[in-house]
């Protein structure tokens, strides 16, 4: 192929696909420019700075943990999503309140099985408001029992949730589906703050605090969420390959019509499929709370756009879509503070969002369904 | 036939500015008589800020209703980015009427005056409608909605961000205040500008009974609203009953069967889209902004899912049903539950700090503190009601309470009932 064949095709890839060029160039760009800062050279041009600046190998390290950490929660959180949107085809915008709902349930459970004995009023131990800070290592049964207790809460939530709501409008268009969730979402928000206040809590902190690579540090919590998410990923992937239902689901979200012809049954599939959804949700928000330390009865509505993010990123409907959505956007969250002032880095990953869903609506790694 | 459809027909007897005005007018009612019960020797002031207030809430949400109904109701964009809009419009007005010499730590502005901040404002929502349209309307509606809402959310964290706090627009120092907002020039002084000029011997009169300068110039601004409203309808009426309108509702229908008609469907949705930005950002600013004053904190999703709540409510596809939803949601549902709660005691029984101490009455079979607990959250139980209704309505009425008025894209009626006896029969 000569020269002229290859300007030929590259102008034929820069018509077709203006947008993809684009990104590809602003993202060679500030990779450029991140390889300068790493470096601590200034590259000025006509007078202003071009690219560059400063920025140490450690506090790049310490933000790409703090991107991972929050994207594993956020991947975790967008399994059930991603599954809901593909299986019962709507975007679910009550998911973030799930993720509220398993979050405190979880916390209250461990705040109150740390709490007996110690003599504080059961009031305060519910309203999660006695002060105490729970980690893993001082208080591991109740973490754990929260854990567990998020995990189960949830799934009672979106079951009785599905039950109430969804399943009387199985055959709806999903933007009715769609509507209805944003009631369930408002009730359930507030049915929340109804029972547990709108104040913020901080409920966890770390109880000890690890350096790994002489220059990050991580927290007991960090690692909990670290461990916790990737087990779970890990037993997703296997639920999805190994047994009869991840097949099940799988066949479901390519072709419903063609699944029940095959004799799935559906509704089951619907039911488990919100269980592992819900669960995972739940269990999601916990670990968040586990990381941040705060928890309120909106944190996961705010939470929610990311978790959409991550999800559309990695393609509606694929499981590790979600989970590598998550990370990429946790990642995108946090590593955008080097390049943008700290008020605009949640921006940036919605930017992303967009740009995905206008330039690849099949998410980045091509829409490849729950396989 | 049940009670439903039996109030169905009555309202259907009426034409719609007649049910307008019964509806908003029977909202007033219900608060004259909650001021009455509750407001003592000061019922009078108490009604005219429980009215002025209510008002404002639904002239407001009623011209954001009728600008989504003719996006989504209309041309089927379902738009949830309806805050960002708002934000664009009551920024650009903002930064347009700011004074130039403002008082200390408030941000400087153009100082031009309201009437070219309000048009600019409107402009410049639809030139942002416009540019989120373009690559957008490609999308399914389901991915529409969820461009709109981060793009909506991106705005707020622009203008959120303390690097535009303040700067410089052609040397001119502006800025939008950052987290902290920017206070401007707000129709408000219009309002407040009329009850002092020539409307003073009115609040004479309302002095003399009881009613005070304040809530009278909520009032006052609530009727403004409401006529900006009537204005919108006019216009939204006109636009919907034009040639134009008959295509947008032709692109509802069905959308390819109108391409093949030879219309440029694009091109109708992004005007469409435009002119409901348009509509959105001048609500942006004549509602939120009515004290004179706007901050990113007003500008929040959570207005957004209430106006559709609103157009829900009512039924999207019609204007009536538009005005009618966002009156239901804003007296009934929104605002009469809060004034509700504030004001209903149980004897000697304080409400509970919290829900803990409220069961535990249970226990001594004394159901009061829950109730006084319920009660006094009203507030907040108000949105899980909201929600409940929201979900209430798609399952069993999904053209909400009026969308059965929904206008037919045909220029003639197609309804065969209409038609009268002698046509053919369906097999």
């Amino acid at each position: 192929m000569g020269i002229a064949a290859f300007a030929k095709d590259g102008r034929v890839v820069l018509g077709d696909r203006p947008g993809a060029v684009a990104v590809a160039a602003v993202a060679g760009f500030l990779l450029l420019d991140l390889v300068a800062k790493l470096a601590g050279t200034t590259v000025f041009f006509l007078g202003a700075k071009l690219l560059g600046g400063s920025l140490t190998v450690g506090s790049l390290l310490s933000m790409v943990v703090d991107g991972l950490l929050v994207g594993l929660a956020v991947g975790l959180a967008g399994i059930g999503l991603s599954m809901t949107y593909s299986i019962l085809d709507f975007a679910n915008f009550a998911h973030g309140d799930t993720v509220t709902a398993g979050a405190f349930l979880g916390w209250v459970a461990a705040y109150i099985a740390a709490g007996l004995g110690t003599g504080a009023p059961v009031a305060e131990l519910f309203m999660l408001n006695s002060g105490r800070q729970l980690s893993t290592v001082t208080t591991f049964l109740p973490v754990l029992l929260g854990l567990v207790v998020a995990g189960v809460g949830s799934v009672g939530v979106v079951l009785l949730v599905d039950r109430l709501t969804y399943r009387p409008m199985r055959d709806a268009d999903n933007i009715s589906l769609l509507i209805a969730s944003i009631g369930v979402a408002l009730a359930l928000r507030y049915l929340i703050a109804f029972l547990f206040g709108t104040q913020t809590s901080g409920v966890a902190s770390g109880g000890l605090r690890v350096t790994v690579l002489s220059t990050v540090s991580v927290t007991d919590n960090e690692i909990t969420l670290l461990v916790v998410s990737l087990l779970l990923m890990l037993g997703v992937h296997l639920l999805l390959q190994r047994t009869k239902l991840g097949k099940a689901m799988r066949a479901m979200a390519d072709n419903e019509d063609l699944a029940r012809v095959t004799g799935i049954p559906t509704e089951r599939v619907i039911r488990l499929t919100w269980i592992l959804g819900g669960s995972l949700a739940g269990i999601g928000g916990y670990l968040l709370v586990l990381e941040s330390g705060t928890i309120s009865f909106n944190f996961g509505w705010i939470l929610l756009l990311l978790i959409f993010a991550a999800v559309i990123v990695g393609g509606i409907g694929s499981i590790y879509g979600a989970m590598a959505g998550g990370i990429l956007i946790g990642l995108v969250d946090s590593l955008a503070l080097i390049w943008l002032p700290s008020g605009l880095t949640r921006a940036s990953a919605f930017l992303v969002l967009i740009v995905v869903l206008l330039l690849r609506p099949s998410g980045i790694f091509g829409g490849v369904s729950t396989a | 036939m049940s009670a439903v459809d039996s109030v169905r027909d009555r309202l259907d007897a009426l034409p719609d500015v007649g049910l307008v005005v019964g509806f908003i007018a029977g909202i007033w009612t219900i608060m004259l008589l909650l001021a009455i019960a509750v407001g003592g020797a000061e019922w009078t002031n108490l009604a005219v800020g429980f009215i002025g207030s209510v008002t404002v809430l639904m002239g407001g949400y009623a011209i954001l209703a009728l600008a989504l109904n003719l996006q989504w109701g209309y041309t089927g964009l379902f738009n949830i980015g309806i805050a960002g809009f708002m934000a664009v419009g009551a920024y650009t007005t903002a930064i347009l009427t700011a004074p130039t010499d403002p008082a200390a730590g408030a941000v400087p502005g153009l100082g031009l005056p309201l009437w070219v901040g309000l048009i600019g404002g409107m402009v410049m929502a639809a030139i942002i409608g416009g540019l989120a349209a373009l690559p957008a309307l490609r999308l399914k509606a389901d991915y529409l909605a969820i461009v709109t809402v981060a793009f909506s959310e991106i705005i707020r964290l622009v203008v959120n961000w303390d690097g535009l706090a303040e700067f410089s627009l052609f040397g001119l120092p502006v800025g939008t205040g950052g987290a902290t907002g920017i206070s401007f020039k707000s129709a408000n002084e219009v309002a407040s500008g009329f009850i002092n000029g020539i409307g003073q011997p009115l609040v004479t009169a309302a002095e003399s009974v009881g009613v005070s300068g304040p809530n009278l110039a909520n009032l006052t601004y609530g009727l403004m609203l409401l006529g900006v409203m009537g204005a919108s309808y006019w216009v939204l009426a006109r636009i919907t009953n034009s040639p134009f309108g008959r295509v947008l509702k032709a692109i509802r229908e069905d959308e390819t069967v109108t391409q093949s008609l030879g219309k440029d469907t694009r091109l109708f949705k992004i005007k469409t889209f435009m002119i409901g930005c348009a509509l959105m950002g001048l609500a942006g600013v004549l509602f939120r902004g009515q004290a004179g004053y706007v901050s990113p904190q007003q500008f929040r999703p959570t207005i957004t899912f209430y106006v559709f709540a609103a157009l829900i409510l009512g039924g999207s596809g019609s204007n009536t049903g538009s005005i009618l939803g966002a009156a239901t949601f804003s007296g009934l549902l929104f605002y009469l539950p809060a004034r509700l709660g504030e004001n209903i005691s149980f004897g000697g029984t304080r409400a509970p700090g919290n829900i803990v101490d409220a069961v535990a009455g249970l226990a001594s079979l004394d159901p009061l503190p829950l109730l006084a607990y319920t009660v006094g959250n009203v507030s907040t139980l108000r949105f899980v009601l909201i929600g409940v209704v929201l979900i209430y309505i798609i399952q069993n009425q999904p053209d909400g309470l009026l969308g059965h008025r929904n206008e037919p894209a045909t220029s003639v009626s197609l309804d065969r009932s209409q038609a009268g006896p002698g046509g053919e029969t369906d097999e």
